[in-house]
C-alpha cells in the first residue's frame, strides 16, 4: 500500500489536470446538447403557442358549422373545408391504402420475385417527388384531361399518390416484423400462400398496418400545394367527387392571402383546427401502436 | 424455386437392403413387416448452388417413430423439410430425387405442395402458435386456412379431439378463448402439435420439438410422441441422443462430410444403432467423441 502510494504520488498532479479537463469538456458538450434541445422545444412551443393564441379567438361553434362569408359580413366558418378534408381523406385513403398495402405485400412476401427491388425503388422515387410536381401531374392528367375540370377526385388522386409510398414503406417494415415462423407454421398446415398472407401475416401486423394508414392520412391532411391544382377549394358544402371541394389547408391559404384582418384571424383559427386534428391523429397512432406491443 | 426431378426411372424397392444394413434383420419377431408411410430415394437438397443433403435413401414405417440424429449442420432439419416440401419455401432452395408418401410422388410436377403439406404435419423447433389467435382458433387454423366450411359443432369436436390427442385438453379447456401465446412453452408446443394433428396428417414431422423446453415439458412431449405413434407416423429430428433412444424405434444418423454435404451414415433399429453401431463414425458420435 505504502509503496504504491509513493510511486503514484508524482502522477497525481497530471491526473488532476486530466480529470479537470474532462469535466470541462463534459460540461461543455452537455451544455451544447441541452441548448440544442431547448432550441428545438422552444421552436415547437413558440409555433404551437402562437397558433393557439392567434387562433383561439376565431374559434366558436359557428366557425365549425358555417360556410365562409363574403368579406364584410360578420361570422362565417370553415365547414366546407372540414367536410372537404374528411372526404378527401376518405377518398384518397380508399385509393392509396389498398395499393400501398398490396405493394408492401408484394415486396415482402414475394421477395424472391424479380420485381420486388424495382417496386421498392419506384416507391422511394415517388416519396421523393415534390408534392407540387405530383399536383401538376394530376392537373395535367385529370383536371385538363380525363375529368376536364377541378374536382375532389383529382385532389384525392393527388393525395393518394403522396400516400402510397408512405403506406407501402411503413407496411413493409411492419410485415418484416412478423416472425417467419408464423408463415412457416401456416404453410406447413397446408395453407396456400395467399391465405397465409391474408389470414396470418396481415392480422398479426394489423396494428402496424393501421398505424401506417393513419400516418399517411395525417401527412396528406396537411398537403396544400397539390390541392391548389386539383381540388381547388369550394365555399359551398359539397360532397360531389366530380366538383371542386374545400380542404383545411386550402382554406388557410385563401384566408391568409386575403388583405382582411378578419380573414387573417380565421386563417389562424383554421390553422389551429388543422394542428389539433393532426395532433389528435398522432395520439391515435400512439395508442394503436402501443396495442401492437401487448 | 425449380425442383428438378432426377432418377425418375429409379427402380422401386430393390437395393434397399444393401444401403440399410439393419433392414435385413429388421422384421420384428413374429410380426409382419410394416407398411412404408414415407420413402426417400436419392434425396438431395440445395441452398442455391450449395448442397446441404446428399443422396439420402430412407424409409419411414407406418405407425413408427423414426429419429434423425446428427451434429449441427448435418442437414437433418433440411432433410425433414424436404419431406413436406417446406424446404423450397426458403428463397433459392431446391431439392432433387424422390419422396414417396404412400402412393403420392411428392416431387412430381403434378403434385401440389400445398396438398402434400396438409397430409404431412410439421412441428417446429420453437413453439409458434399464432399469437393473435385463441387456443381454440389455433387448433382450428389448419382446416380454416384450407377453406373448411365446418359447422360450429363439428369444429368444436375437432378442436376438443385434437387437444385431447395432444394431451392438452385438461389444461386448457377453461381457457379455450384466451390467447395461445399466454400458455407456457411446453403447453404452446403441445398446442402446435394439436394444430398440426387437426389437419389429420398421415405423417407428423417434428424438428427438434423439445430444444426450447425444460425437462418436464420435454418429458411430456416425449410421452405424447410415443402415444401418437400408434395413430400417425412420426419423424423426429433431435440432437439429443437420449431422446432418440427414448422415443424412437428406428434411428437414422446423418453426418456432414468435409464437403459440407450431409449424408446418411447409418440407419437401423434404435436399439441396434445405439448398442452395436456398424459405422465407426456412428460409434464416435454416440459415444460423444465429436458433435
Amino acid at each position: 500500500m505504502a509503496v504504491t502510494a509513493i510511486t503514484r504520488a508524482s502522477a497525481i498532479p497530471a491526473r488532476h489536470r486530466v480529470v479537470a479537463r474532462r469535466r470541462v469538456a463534459q460540461g461543455l458538450v452537455v451544455g451544447l446538447l441541452l441548448l440544442a434541445t431547448l432550441a428545438a422545444v422552444a421552436l415547437l412551443v413558440t409555433i404551437l403557442g402562437y397558433v393557439i393564441v392567434k387562433g383561439l379567438p376565431a374559434i366558436n361553434l359557428a366557425f365549425f358549422t358555417e360556410r365562409p362569408r363574403p368579406f364584410g359580413e360578420v361570422g362565417g366558418g370553415i365547414a366546407p373545408a372540414l367536410l372537404g378534408t374528411v372526404i378527401l381523406a376518405a377518398a384518397s385513403g380508399a385509393i392509396a391504402i389498398p395499393v400501398g398495402i398490396a405493394a408492401a405485400i408484394f415486396v415482402v412476401e414475394y421477395r424472391s420475385g424479380r420485381f420486388a427491388a424495382p417496386v421498392r425503388f419506384a416507391a422511394e422515387l415517388i416519396a421523393g417527388l415534390p408534392s407540387i410536381v405530383i399536383g401538376v401531374f394530376v392537373w395535367a392528367f385529370l383536371v385538363r384531361g380525363l375529368v376536364g375540370h377541378f374536382s375532389a377526385i383529382a385532389g384525392a388522386v393527388a393525395l393518394a399518390v403522396i400516400m402510397v409510398p408512405i403506406v407501402a414503406r411503413t407496411v413493409e417494415e411492419v410485415l418484416r416484423l412478423v416472425p417467419n415462423s408464423l408463415r412457416e407454421a401456416a404453410l406447413a398446415l397446408g395453407a396456400p400462400r395467399w391465405r397465409v398472407i391474408l389470414s396470418i401475416v396481415l392480422p398479426t401486423a394489423r396494428a402496424g398496418v393501421l398505424t401506417a394508414a393513419i400516418l399517411a392520412l395525417a401527412r396528406s391532411a396537411g398537403e396544400t400545394a397539390p390541392l391548389l391544382l386539383t381540388a381547388l377549394g369550394n365555399d359551398f358544402l359539397s360532397t360531389d367527387l366530380l366538383r371542386p371541394i374545400g380542404a383545411l389547408p386550402l382554406q388557410i391559404y385563401r384566408y391568409a392571402l386575403s388583405p382582411y384582418d378578419d380573414w387573417h384571424a380565421k386563417a389562424w383559427g383554421a390553422s389551429l383546427v388543422l394542428v389539433v386534428v393532426i395532433g389528435a391523429v398522432g395520439v391515435l397512432v400512439r395508442v394503436v401502436a402501443r396495442q401492437r406491443v401487448r | 424455386m425449380s425442383v428438378t426431378m432426377r432418377d425418375i426411372s429409379t427402380r422401386e424397392a430393390p437395393g434397399e437392403t444393401e444401403r440399410q444394413p439393419h433392414a435385413a434383420t429388421d422384421p420384428a419377431p413374429a410380426a409382419a413387416p410394416r407398411a412404408i408411410a414415407l420413402r426417400t430415394e436419392k434425396l438431395s437438397a440445395f441452398y442455391g448452388a450449395a448442397q446441404a443433403v446428399g443422396d439420402v435413401d430412407l424409409t419411414f414405417e407406418v405407425g413408427a417413430v423414426t429419429a434423425i440424429i446428427g451434429p449441427s449442420g448435418c442437414g437433418k432439419s433440411t432433410l425433414l423439410r424436404c419431406l413436406n416440401r417446406m424446404h423450397e419455401t426458403t428463397p433459392g432452395a431446391s431439392a432433387t430425387g424422390r419422396v414417396r408418401l404412400g402412393d403420392v410422388d411428392v416431387y412430381a410436377p403434378a403434385t401440389d405442395p400445398v396438398e402434400v403439406r396438409s397430409m404431412v404435419g410439421m412441428v417446429f423447433q420453437k413453439p409458434n402458435p399464432f399469437p393473435m389467435m385463441s387456443v381454440y382458433d389455433n387448433v382450428a387454423a389448419g382446416p380454416r386456412l384450407r377453406g373448411s366450411k365446418m359447422s360450429r359443432r363439428e369444429m368444436d369436436d375437432l378442436v376438443e379431439r385434437n387437444l385431447r390427442r395432444a394431451a392438452l385438453w385438461d389444461e386448457v379447456k377453461d381457457k379455450l378463448h384466451r390467447s395461445g401465446a399466454a400458455l407456457s412453452g411446453g403447453q404452446q408446443q403441445r398446442l402446435c402439435i394439436a394444430r398440426a394433428l387437426a389437419t389429420d396428417p398421415s405423417v407428423l414431422l417434428m424438428d427438434e420439438p423439445c430444444s426450447a423446453l425444460d425437462p418436464i415439458a420435454t418429458y411430456k412431449i416425449e410421452e405424447l410422441v410415443r402415444e401418437l405413434s400408434h395413430e400417425v407416423t412420426i419423424v423426429i429430428v433431435t440432437h439429443n441422443m437420449q431422446q432418440a433412444s427414448r422415443v424412437s424405434e428406428r434411428t437414422a444418423f446423418m453426418l456432414a462430410a468435409d464437403d459440407g454435404i450431409g449424408r446418411l451414415i447409418e440407419f437401423g433399429k434404435t436399439d441396434d444403432l445405439f448398442t452395436l453401431p456398424r459405422d465407426p463414425r456412428t460409434e464416435a458420435y454416440i459415444t460423444g467423441r465429436f458433435g
